[in-house]
């Protein structure tokens, strides 16, 4: 993974923390795994974003909000947005998944498993609410273009599921 | 413009999915349920997406303070290069997801292609694209295979829209002058190459659909050239009404 781990100098850190993904308001976007570099060259900021997906809304509000926080500790900084390499669920931390979880979205599962889940109905999904993966997705498109829209059939609520991306 | 055959190359590409994307789109608010309404329009999302990626590339290109706006709202009807097939009307819910099927198949196959590609934004841009349009051919197929293999009234639908837009089918495959000088460059895809995988994998689940395969061999043309059908007009007036109406405005 040394490759594609991002590389953000220790001290922007905590900063860029605070900024989140609006349509996901409880996961940074350094635990989303947005931000693939930030590094202060220059005195600039230099920071290097990749969108999860090509039509997400989300990145022009994000390009400002990291600029707005930044300035607000006395930094100037630009905002550069990347395709390669392409963002893939793999690089949401541990950390998201839990938050992802918590705020009722299922996070990703791995590759084989999503297809298995998204194409042959196995029930491998677990419902946020009440952890039964007794579930069935109700729609591969949910409310935003990362998610699928499911339903658990023990307590009947009805949940997003984090569509897996490789 | 230096690279002229490059800027025509993008454009041909891109302007399938920018045509595609405004068809869906217009079912936002209109689908026939909640689920696939939010699924045309996502399906919209991820190719307006690409299609930026695209026309900021060819921008660039352009240069001379050219922007994707320009490129994507202040074209003439000939000017759009899109195959006849996305253009075709949304005439009922078999109509879209046929027409949706039969180009996300052409799709993913080009991508798979475009990411062996000498350009590396190309390169980019089909290896991000590539993980979104999986998931548009999952869609359009299980719905192909499960209004197909349905009711009698969803499989004469589906046999309807497969015989009306079979004609568009061909065109896929037909090369452009700017292709010609890409493959050569080893920049562009041979779409040449594509159109037997092509009619395999749609044949497959046109099958599983229990939908007849068209016999007819005679197929429609034009629309890499400049020349469409009567839909196109339509749609690109409403396409192009704020940038007509209010120059240069932004969102």
């Amino acid at each position: 993974m040394t490759t594609t781990d991002p590389i953000i100098d220790e001290q922007l850190y905590s900063i860029l923390e605070q900024v989140s993904d609006p349509e996901i308001p409880v996961l940074s976007i350094l635990e989303m795994g947005v931000v693939r570099s930030a590094q202060l060259i220059d005195s600039i900021v230099q920071v290097v974003i990749t969108p999860t997906y090509s039509g997400c809304p989300a990145m022009d509000v994000i390009g400002d909000d990291i600029k707005k926080i930044l300035k607000e500790h006395g930094y100037d900084a630009k905002v550069k947005l990347v395709l390669s390499p392409a963002w893939t669920t793999d690089w949401i931390t541990k950390k998201g998944r839990q938050a992802l979880l918590k705020y009722g979205i299922a996070p990703p599962l791995e590759a084989d498993a999503d297809k298995d889940v998204l194409l042959g109905g196995k029930k491998l999904v677990g419902c946020p609410q009440c952890g039964s993966t007794n579930t069935k997705m109700v729609s591969q498109f949910g409310s935003t273009a990362c998610k699928a829209f499911f339903q658990c059939e023990d307590c009947l609520e009805p949940f997003d599921y984090f569509k897996c991306l490789k | 413009m230096q690279n002229e055959n490059l800027y025509n190359y993008i454009l041909g590409v891109a302007d399938n999915s920018l045509i595609l994307g405004q068809r869906m789109g217009e079912l936002c608010g209109h689908g026939p349920s909640l689920e696939t309404d939010i699924a045309c329009t996502n399906v919209s999302l991820d190719l307006f997406g690409q299609v930026r990626s695209y026309f900021q590339y060819a921008a660039e290109i352009a240069g001379e303070e050219k922007t994707e706006d320009d490129i994507a709202f202040l074209r003439r009807e000939r000017e759009y290069k899109n195959v006849l097939l996305v253009e075709q009307p949304n005439t009922d819910f078999a109509f879209t997801i046929v027409r949706q099927f039969l180009f996300d198949v052409y799709h993913l196959l080009f991508l798979q292609e475009l990411q062996n590609s000498k350009d590396d934004t190309l390169k980019a841009i089909a290896k991000k694209s590539i993980k979104e349009v999986s998931y548009h051919e999952r869609f359009s197929s299980d719905w192909v295979v499960r209004l197909g293999d349905g009711t009698e009234e969803s499989k004469e639908r589906i046999q309807n829209a497969v015989t009306n837009l079979w004609s568009y089918t061909d065109e896929l495959f037909h090369q452009t002058e700017a292709d010609k000088t890409m493959v050569e460059a080893e920049i562009g895809v041979d779409v040449t190459t594509l159109k037997e995988a092509y009619y395999s994998k749609v044949t497959s689940v046109l099958e599983k659909a229990t939908i007849e395969i068209p016999e007819s061999k005679w197929f429609q043309k034009g629309g890499k050239k400049g020349v469409h059908t009567e839909h196109l007009g339509y749609l690109l007036a409403d396409m192009q009404y704020m940038q007509r109406t209010y120059p240069g405005m932004e969102w």
